[in-house]
């Protein structure tokens, strides 16, 4: 084995993931090459040093923060969701559509709840008894000063 | 027995909130740890560590277990800690080319608690604070793809093909990438590892 292949296989021996193979070629060439001897032993000391790093901890906060991410989360819905609708809508429309299939059968059939009694109203008087129930309640009407008798003037 | 990462994935997108508690437990430390080697500040390093349990949560329904789990957990946060330090950089550039950034502030939050007080020996405490320092400092300066790949290797010791799926590279080329980086860190760190050898 050579230096330059033995470079790219320095990690991998002192991490002990080289082949049975490898790793005997690489201690064969160890044995017979000074340089590269002492650049495993370098490599080595590296590694060490690396471990004196102290580790930090996370904050006390750090947990309850995630937790507050995650709650702020919008629950995720599937794509066929925003066909189905909530309780209220549903009750709403449904209704709304029953009211108008009501009116609806009215319109068609005005008779339909009893004979042509004297109480019921005919469509085509509805615009006069509004004009009607308008007038008899309008106060400006009824706040008018009584017409001027005719002798009282004399 | 301990349920895998995986098992515990698939069950919090069955909707089990406690196997994501678990997994938050599991890999904070490591996480926040990371991603401060990766962008020297602490708070920043919190912020985009809960950033990567958020993304996490939010791909439960998605989640198929093609890869390890920290596969795909360091692959977030590396490549939020990529981007963040971009910005921090593209940042830096747009408040002022002039003004000098002060080194103790280049040390970010890491201070060193100050126990010389209790320590028995001040000159030795001295001597340790100073080795990780210059320890830090050799990390700092690597490239960030480099410095990922250390970390990745050193701390997480993730193999060698989980890294190179982590750094989007392939495995020769992230073989080649911390053979460079242990070379700069044995040059950098010279006075440090002749001691080690005596």
């Amino acid at each position: 084995m050579s230096c330059g292949r033995m470079e790219s296989k320095i990690l991998g021996y002192l991490d002990g993931r080289l082949k049975e193979g490898e790793r005997l070629k690489m201690e064969k060439h160890l044995v017979s090459c000074a340089a590269c001897r002492v650049r495993v032993h370098e490599f080595s000391a590296v590694s060490g040093l690396l471990d004196e790093l102290p580790q930090i901890e996370p904050s006390p906060a750090f947990d309850v923060r995630v937790h507050a991410l995650v709650a702020a989360e919008p629950e995720k819905k599937s794509w066929w969701a925003w066909m189905a609708p909530s309780p209220r809508v549903a009750f709403a429309a449904s209704m709304l559509l029953l009211a108008t299939v009501w009116v609806g059968s009215r319109a068609v059939n005005p008779g339909v709840n009893g004979s042509n009694s004297g109480a019921t109203i005919d469509a085509q008087d509805i615009p006069v008894l509004e004009n009607y129930d308008v007038l008899s309640n309008f106060e400006a009407l009824t706040d008018l000063p009584q017409p001027v008798q005719a002798e009282e003037t004399n | 027995m301990a349920r895998t990462d995986v098992q515990l994935m698939l069950d919090v997108k069955a909707g089990d909130e406690a196997s994501f508690e678990l997994l938050l437990h599991r890999y904070r430390r490591p996480l926040v740890n990371f991603v401060f080697r990766m962008v020297r500040n602490q708070e920043q390093a919190e912020d985009l560590a809960q950033e990567v349990f958020l993304r996490v949560y939010r791909a439960r329904e998605d989640y198929v277990p093609s890869a390890k789990f920290t596969t795909w957990l360091f692959r977030i946060a590396t490549n939020l800690a990529l981007n963040s330090l971009r910005d921090n950089r593209n940042q830096r550039m747009e408040i002022s080319l002039d003004a000098p950034i002060n080194a103790s502030d280049e040390d970010g939050d890491e201070r060193l608690l100050d126990v010389a007080e209790k320590h028995p020996n001040i000159e030795q405490h001295l001597v340790e604070d100073a080795r990780r320092k210059m320890i830090k400092h050799a990390i700092d300066k690597l490239p960030e793809k480099q410095r990922a790949a250390v970390l990745l290797h050193k701390y997480q010791e993730l193999d060698y093909g989980e890294i190179a799926k982590i750094l989007n590279c392939s495995e020769s080329a992230l073989k080649s990438l911390l053979f460079r980086a242990y070379e700069t860190l044995r040059v950098e760190l010279a006075p440090l590892v002749a001691q080690q050898g005596k």
